[in-house]
């Protein structure tokens, strides 16, 4: 949750140079695309994890790789949540903006908070960025800003000087721009320089002299902070750590959390694992992730193309290693008749689904929620496939392994949603053990299972899974594909009754998984009252915050929200019957609302947002007051 | 093949044949070439637990049901991709991908390139009958200028595609032609069977039903002799029972047809096959079959690194010296920790 800067002084934890402290702040830095605004919010991340803080992270970059200079388009923000209390959103709006050109103030400055600090860089206001920015008089001049406070000075000049003794060209010395931003950063919210510096050297091991001009930078920035005679609005705030449970803990993306988590999926099966891929956004750093863990046994793959990226993953999986996939909406679309073979082979595979904005091309680095009925419906034919969905970064990780031991254990291709805003965001994770997931190790059938020495290749066990025969193993060659086979030989068979009876087998064997996965919980609230908020996937910080503020006020609110989107928890119809009211938000127009309103014939109410960007707190908040009222 | 697969393992052709009813019209060239396939393998000494028969779609593609060893029917045109990840996840089968023209030139072309340019270690046999059977007789991207189909009632446009020229334009390292009913058609699978990486095979196939006999101007047993020119590396390139051959005008970089005089070809210019030739590969794929006999047999042979090899090696060259430790790859950068 985010507060304003200067209203709370409970939680003063800082000494008497201090300016009383909020329990959390938002900082949204934004800059043009060749700023290094990515780079300057990780930084500050890593900074803030280090400081104990708990936070959430909103990474918001242009489609475009190198936009031109100074325009509205070009614009890359980077907004960060962190505070002494639980955290689990990007926050609302931002207490502090810094905004490196008029381009970025121009995009941003409409989302902060009334009173909240803007930080501009005068060195960049100039006649020709105004005019990029279409702005016909500088609004550090004419008083357009005035409802918040306005911190403007010329961070080019500073940064150019502060770099000087290293002889830099003007184009790269700009370039540490971002390091004296970062520096002032970290004076504000009193953190310790000494891990980015370590980081500098590091990353410049090649180029020691452009680590120091950063170093330098970094420390001018800081130095500026703690020396310039500033009045007014620049304080320094120290927020204590956030309680949270004892142990190791890290930063992750959703990306690298779903990269880990097949990885030890694959572990937990004792198999190998085989990624398939084809560079998408967001999906694409799954790839990169795991291309560089071949010591655990993994094979990655760049295919000419997402049907070939799958087509691979299931040709590994049918040769005996876990076949995985990866893409977003429009990859996955191009996927589609690759799952229906695997879900008539019924092999396993995992098909991660990193969601963004559709339909086609869409919004390929904003986030969304829209491909839940491609997830459950979209496939040709009765194609029923399991549908995991994360709900935060670390979160992904545990959805992986669920999503390996669903495909494993019943021999079916499993979709693991995520979406940008997971895949990007960072949080901190509390390193789990690996040796604390219970194995599922596969069986490869190694001896024929039929009568008189034959292979079945369909026969099924009592959760309806047909067994997993390596080629290689002798005596038990077959031959299974896509088109409708006969219920135990897998050998080609139309008949209508084998048809009939392997629609069923494939239908059954899905519907039971409901029986092999934790029953629904409450989320945060109880089971039973007047209005239930329901979520899957992203949304699950908002709500929860919104929720919890709720209840505060007495409000009669609880929050559900859904790993399994399918099949669905065996006890989510009855529970959601306990509740006088169903509201489901989602980042779609109502997919999931349509989804439960079918199984369960509940009166479930949408709460629809399709812009892009996450859900406010507040705007959850207002839907949960509208529907009590 | 593999290293494996070279300790011969003792079958007949019978050990090969499955339960499965053959589905083909009777009288199909496929049938041909699933007997020329169940021969050849007992001569290669397969081993039916280590080899797969995997297929796309199309009348070609019903071909894994019918050999007795693993098999796997895809989906249209998507054979190559699936058999990139199975045999990346084991190098050790043996595995034979059967396509046809729509299926490996058409819907799965872009597959096609891919798996010749990576040079994957499998043997692609495209039957080419020059129409789409399974579909009921559309014309296909090597149908022949004009052909009359369902789709093109006046006969179609669109210039066709050279499977050979198309193989060998994107890397492929072994070219070989065959037809469905040739006695030759063995040899020319066993060749591409002991070719270290993707050997592919075009296999002129009759389709009785909707293009018949569309290759008889040079199958035809009457039309062998001047239609025919059969390949063999380190042998001149003759045919018509030797009293033709081909030569190289070398002002125009182009073949020629010479006629050979008493036997004495090297007077008449004729060149000798050099299966390691890509210059002459690409000149006797591409060559017009009428003014020209048909290039058949090995066209191009010449090995180089599979991508299987290549990426084992760099799997194993990147795991060296490190351990596979998830805990502590979990525990990777910078952490704090929460007292």
């Amino acid at each position: 949750m985010a507060t304003v800067l200067e209203s709370e002084p409970e939680g003063h934890t800082g000494g008497s140079d201090l300016a009383p402290a909020p329990e959390a702040v938002v900082v949204r830095f934004a800059g043009d695309s060749g700023d290094g605004m990515q780079l300057t919010g990780g930084q500050f991340t890593l900074s803030t994890a280090l400081a104990g803080n708990d936070l959430a992270t909103f990474p918001d970059f242009p489609a475009e790789i190198r936009a031109p200079q100074g325009t509205l388009f070009g614009v890359s923000a980077f907004q960060i949540n962190f505070g002494s209390t639980e955290i689990d959103t990007a926050g609302d709006a931002p207490d502090v903006l810094v905004a490196m050109n008029p381009a970025a103030l121009k995009t941003n400055v409409g989302a902060l908070k009334p009173g909240g600090l803007i930080i501009a860089d005068t060195g960049e206001f100039n006649k020709r960025n105004l005019e990029k920015a279409k702005y016909d008089v500088s609004p550090l001049e004419d008083g357009s800003l005035e409802k918040w406070q306005v911190l403007a000075f010329d961070i080019s000049a500073l940064t150019l000087e502060a770099v000087k003794p290293f002889g830099l060209g003007n184009k790269e010395a700009l370039r540490c721009k971002n390091m004296w931003t970062l520096g002032l950063a970290l004076w504000m919210f009193d953190r310790d320089r000494q891990p980015l510096i370590d980081w500098l050297k590091g990353k410049f091991a090649k180029a020691p002299v452009l680590a120091d001009a950063n170093i330098a930078a970094l420390n001018a920035g800081h130095a500026y902070g703690e020396t310039a005679e500033l009045s007014g609005p620049l304080k320094q705030y120290h927020l204590a750590p956030a309680a949270s449970e004892p142990g190791l803990y890290r930063t992750v993306t959703g990306a690298e959390a779903v990269s880990y988590g097949l990885v030890a999926g694959a572990q937990l099966a004792g198999l190998d694992l085989f990624f398939g891929g084809y560079p998408i956004t967001p999906a694409s750093a799954i790839l990169h992730n795991l291309a560089r863990l071949k010591e655990f046994g993994v094979t990655t793959f760049q295919a000419e193309d997402e049907i070939a990226a799958i087509a691979a993953a299931i040709g590994a999986s049918f040769g005996g290693q876990l076949g995985v996939t990866s893409s977003s909406g429009p990859g996955i679309a191009l996927k589609g008749e690759a799952m229906g073979l695997a879900i008539m082979t019924e092999l396993p595979l995992v098909i991660v689904n990193s969601q963004r904005g559709g339909p086609s091309t869409g919004l390929p680095t904003k986030t969304e929620q829209s491909d839940l009925y491609q997830a459950v419906y979209g496939r040709n034919g009765d194609a029923p496939m399991p549908v995991v969905a994360a709900r935060s970064p670390s979160d992904a990780f545990e959805c992986a392994i669920e999503a390996c031991r669903l495909a494993v254990q019943y021999m079916t291709p499993v979709m693991l949603l995520t979406d940008g805003y997971i895949a990007n965001a960072a949080e901190p994770w509390k390193v789990p053990d690996p040796a604390s997931f219970a194995p599922f190790p596969v069986t490869f059938l190694e001896e024929p299972n039929g009568p008189d020495g034959k292979v079945l290749p369909y026969a099924r066990d009592a959760k309806g899974a047909r067994p997993w025969i390596k080629p290689g193993t002798p005596g038990l060659m077959h031959r299974i594909g896509g088109i409708e086979k006969n219920p135990g030989t897998g050998n080609i068979d139309y008949a209508p009754a084998s048809h009939q009876a392997m629609t069923n087998a494939r239908k059954d064997k899905i519907d039971g998984i409901a029986a092999g996965i934790p029953v629904q919980d409450v989320t945060l609230g109880e089971a039973g009252g007047k209005l239930a908020l329901v979520g899957w996937g992203s949304t699950y910080g908002p709500i929860h915050q919104a929720v919890r503020r709720a209840r505060r006020k007495g409000l009669d609110v609880s929050h559900i929200h859904v790993r399994h989107v399918w099949p669905l928890p065996e006890n989510l119809g009855e529970l959601l019957k306990s509740y006088e009211k169903v509201l489901v938000p989602e980042m779609n127009t109502g997919q999931f609302k349509t989804v439960l309103r079918d199984q369960y014939l509940v009166d479930a109410k949408p709460l629809n947002k399709t812009s892009g960007q996450p859900f406010t707190i507040a705007e959850i908040e207002a839907a949960i007051a509208a529907a009590l009222a | 093949m593999n290293e494996m697969t070279k300790i011969a393992v003792q079958t007949s052709l019978k050990d090969w044949e499955t339960d499965q009813e053959v589905r083909w019209c009777p009288g199909c060239g496929d049938y041909a070439i699933l007997k020329a396939v169940q021969r050849t393998l007992p001569e290669i000494g397969a081993d039916p637990a280590k080899t797969v028969f995997v297929s796309g779609i199309g009348c070609s593609s019903r071909f894994p049901y019918y050999v007795e060893s693993y098999g796997f029917h895809t989906i249209h045109g998507r054979a190559p991709a699936f058999v990139t990840g199975l045999k990346l996840a084991n190098p050790e089968l043996d595995v034979w991908l059967v396509t046809g023209d729509g299926d490996g030139m058409s819907i799965g072309g872009n597959h096609t390139m891919h798996v010749l340019r990576r040079n994957l270690n499998t043997q692609i046999l495209l039957f080419n009958n020059e129409i789409y059977g399974l579909t009921k007789g559309q014309y296909s991207p090597t149908s022949r200028l004009g052909t009359v189909s369902p789709t093109t009632p006046l006969g179609s446009v669109d210039r066709p595609a050279s499977p050979c020229a198309f193989a060998l334009g994107a890397g492929g390292r072994f070219i070989a032609r065959a037809y469905d009913v040739s006695k030759e058609l063995p040899s020319v699978l066993k060749a591409a069977h002991a070719h270290q990486g993707a050997a592919f095979v075009e296999i002129f196939q009759n389709c009785i039903v909707y293009n018949k006999d569309v290759f008889a101007d040079f199958t035809e047993k009457a039309n062998a002799a001047t239609g025919q020119l059969w390949l063999t590396d380190g042998e001149p390139m003759l045919f018509n029972k030797g009293t033709q051959g081909i030569a190289l005008d070398v002002e125009t970089l182009s073949l020629k047809v010479v006629a050979v005089v008493d036997g004495d070809w090297q007077a008449a210019g004729v060149r000798v096959h050099d299966v390691k030739n890509r210059a002459m590969a690409h000149l006797l794929v591409e060559m017009p079959f009428g003014p020209f006999p048909m290039a058949l047999g090995v066209i191009y042979d010449d090995p180089r690194p599979t991508f299987e090899a290549a990426v084992i090696e760099e799997r194993t060259r990147a795991a060296a010296g490190k351990t596979a430790n998830l805990a502590k790859l979990l525990s990777k950068g910078q952490t704090w920790t929460v007292e």
